[in-house]
């Protein structure tokens, strides 16, 4: 699938001297890492080439309080309003279609894309982000570009590429009640390592993947990056489809029957092969949290923390974290919940959280935040009652945007303060100087949530 | 871009494995829309302490750190985030290599693209290098080598486009606006 979408794509084959002109069908961009983009197309005089393939949208320094958005507050942080501002400026002067701040179609630039069919099977697609990967659960390739290389699709809608390896993922069996999609790629990336994708694109294969939603194939494909991968990519088929038939920006009438003419021979060939290959049975999987400083630190939520005798850099993670080598991870008490991000921001993980917090609280000292992923989930997730459930256990619902996953909009955990996360990075100061982030899925966090202490989420669906 | 051909420097050792973005360029540094002055945001976190006086026992706040042009860090240097912020921050500091037995794919491109050189070396190079902090190397770019002293020289993988922007001083951006026509003619022939 990877080889047919790239050779379809080569404006210019590689050499041995130069890589390929790589031709990017849909370009995704952001406040953050666009404006050095745009100064060196003012510098030199250039254009956008194809305006029509561009979406720009607001996320990552957008504050998520109602009153800062909606209520004529003014953004409470100084050089994220004029970030913002910026980006306008530069949409407008660039002819750049801008799904601004009020809009109703506003969200993390990762939601967005598949919500509103712009992400389509066999398209190249790129953005300022690493976790452009998500993308490729619709079989695109898609990967995350520097602010240079931004630059490039803007003036020419190519990029400078060489021809990354191949890694078949496989996973058989099927996954037992109470582990997710965020379970599934946190075993993978503690099974490959968080270097072991690096060169490679990542291909998901086999019966779990066939089994799961869309939503949650973007959960897994998002991840990719975290195990190095650039892109991950799922094959498409009938759930591809269906997820897409209808969105505003997917082919309607004839132009539907032909895309889905095409999108059909892109699987991947019986025996096609790949430059590695790993299998996992899905069966065996369980509930996972990380209990380190990046996502391959991670373990069942009801194992315990690993000694590795002798490896400083791992006794220094678990320092930063004020975990002990050999506890049990269980039990271990939060302050902070967020459920949210690019990773799981999407209506189905706000159902599945909001399914156990019903007719509970959350415990007294925690604060939970709940983020939607997009202002279309969260019209959504309000039509079905879901917020009423959030604000009713105790949390506090917001208006969509990368939130507490990045720390740099206003929402982060205080230094020290553990917090359980939904979304996808557990660096040293991820939500904020000195905070302590536990990974987990939707369900664990929201477990966790009520007891105020990391907690199996399968505690509660077995009554 | 200036044309590169040798670096020579002591390096800076940061032994710690897996070291992402957001440790080289926190993400609340990211709020702005220009490229310049971010040397002194690199490793925030870890160079000050929470009134933002230098932490004197890290690495880059060293005495014998100061002038350093090589830094020296454990395996998967720079995964994580895409920022561009990342080598941005490292070149602005003073920094002109990163070596490392692996360098992630995404801060390798953004690095190369900004004249800052990732050199991947061997386990035993890399732990060599790791233990010997403060010994001065030189990087030859046009034959891919890594001299280190007592005359030893060790190979590393540099892409050959790359190899020819950095040691010519090449914009990629050039290259891609001269490819305008082929552009052109993909986009009336492949496009649907």
């Amino acid at each position: 699938m990877f080889q047919k979408i790239w050779e379809q794509h080569e404006v210019v084959p590689e050499t041995p001297e130069t890589p390929a002109v790589l031709y990017v069908d849909r370009h995704l961009t952001h406040e953050v890492t666009s404006p050095q983009a745009f100064t060196v197309l003012r510098e030199r005089g250039l254009k956008v080439r194809r305006p029509d393939r561009t979406l720009a949208t607001i996320d990552h320094s957008s504050p998520t309080r109602s009153d800062q958005i909606f209520g004529g507050v003014p953004i409470a942080i100084e050089s994220a309003a004029s970030q913002i501002a910026q980006l306008q400026k530069n949409c407008a002067e660039f002819g750049v279609e801008l799904l601004d701040l009020k809009s109703d179609q506003r969200g993390i630039v990762h939601i967005i894309g598949p919500e509103f069919g712009f992400t389509q099977p066999g398209l190249t697609i790129v953005c300022g982000d690493s976790h452009t990967s998500t993308h490729g659960a619709f079989g695109a390739l898609a990967f995350g570009i520097g602010s240079t290389e931004v630059g490039h699709v803007f003036a020419t809608q190519c990029l400078l590429q060489r021809r990354p390896r191949t890694f078949a993922i496989t996973v058989n069996g099927s996954l037992s009640p109470g582990v997710t999609a965020k379970d599934l790629i946190l075993s993978i990336i503690g099974e490959i390592g968080i270097g072991g994708g690096t060169g490679c694109v990542l291909e998901y294969r086999g019966a779990v993947m066939r089994s799961l939603s869309m939503e949650e194939r973007m959960t897994v494909c998002n991840m990719s990056i975290e195990a190095g991968a650039r892109a991950g990519m799922i094959a498409p088929d009938e759930t591809t489809y269906s997820y897409l038939k209808g969105r505003p920006r997917a082919p309607h009438g004839d132009a539907w029957e032909r895309a889905l003419e095409r999108w059909q021979q892109l699987p991947s060939d019986a025996g096609a092969s790949f430059d590695r290959e790993v299998t996992l049975d899905g069966s065996k999987l369980e509930p996972m949290i990380t209990y380190g400083t990046n996502p391959g630190m991670v373990i069942a939520v009801s194992g315990s923390i690993p000694d590795r005798h002798d490896d400083p850099v791992f006794d220094q993670a678990l320092a930063y974290m004020g975990l002990t080598a050999g506890a049990p991870i269980g039990g271990q008490p939060v302050n902070v919940v967020f459920i949210g991000s690019c990773t799981n921001g999407r209506l189905s993980d706000l159902r599945s959280a909001a399914q156990l917090l019903r007719g509970h609280r959350i415990a007294r000292g925690v604060r939970a935040l709940v983020v939607p992923g997009s202002q279309q989930v969260k019209k959504a997730a309000e039509a079905e009652g879901l917020d009423r459930i959030f604000i009713a256990a105790g949390a506090e619902w917001r208006e969509s945007g990368c939130s507490m996953c990045i720390g740099m909009n206003g929402d982060t955990v205080a230094s020290g303060e553990y917090s359980i996360s939904t979304s996808n990075r557990n660096f040293e100061g991820r939500q904020g100087p000195g905070a302590r982030t536990l990974l987990a899925s939707p369900l664990t966090a929201a477990a966790s949530a009520v007891r105020g202490q990391v907690t199996d989420p399968r505690e509660f669906l077995n009554g | 871009m200036q044309p590169i051909r040798h670096i020579s420097s002591r390096t800076v050792v940061l032994p710690s494995t897996n070291i992402d973005t957001d440790q080289i360029i926190p993400a609340r540094f990211l709020r702005t829309t220009t490229r310049d002055g971010l040397g002194r945001q690199l490793f925030a976190d870890w160079r000050y302490d929470a009134d933002g006086a230098l932490k004197p026992e890290f690495a880059l706040n060293r005495p014998e750190a100061a002038g350093c042009a090589v830094l020296v860090a454990g395996r998967n240097f720079g995964c994580g985030s895409s920022r561009e912020h990342a080598p941005w921050a490292l070149l602005d500091y003073g920094f002109r290599a990163v070596i490392s037995t692996e360098i992630a794919d995404i801060f390798r491109s953004n690095s190369l693209k900004n004249g800052l050189l990732p050199v991947q070396v061997d386990d035993t190079t890399g732990q060599w290098l790791l233990d010997h902090a403060g010994v001065t190397v030189s990087i030859d770019i046009a034959n891919r080598t890594l001299l280190l002293p007592e005359g030893r020289a060790v190979q590393f993988p540099l892409e050959g486009f790359a190899r020819y922007c950095l040691l010519n001083g090449v914009d990629e951006l050039g290259f891609l606006l001269a490819r305008g026509e082929q552009i052109s003619a993909y986009e009336r022939g492949a496009l649907q």
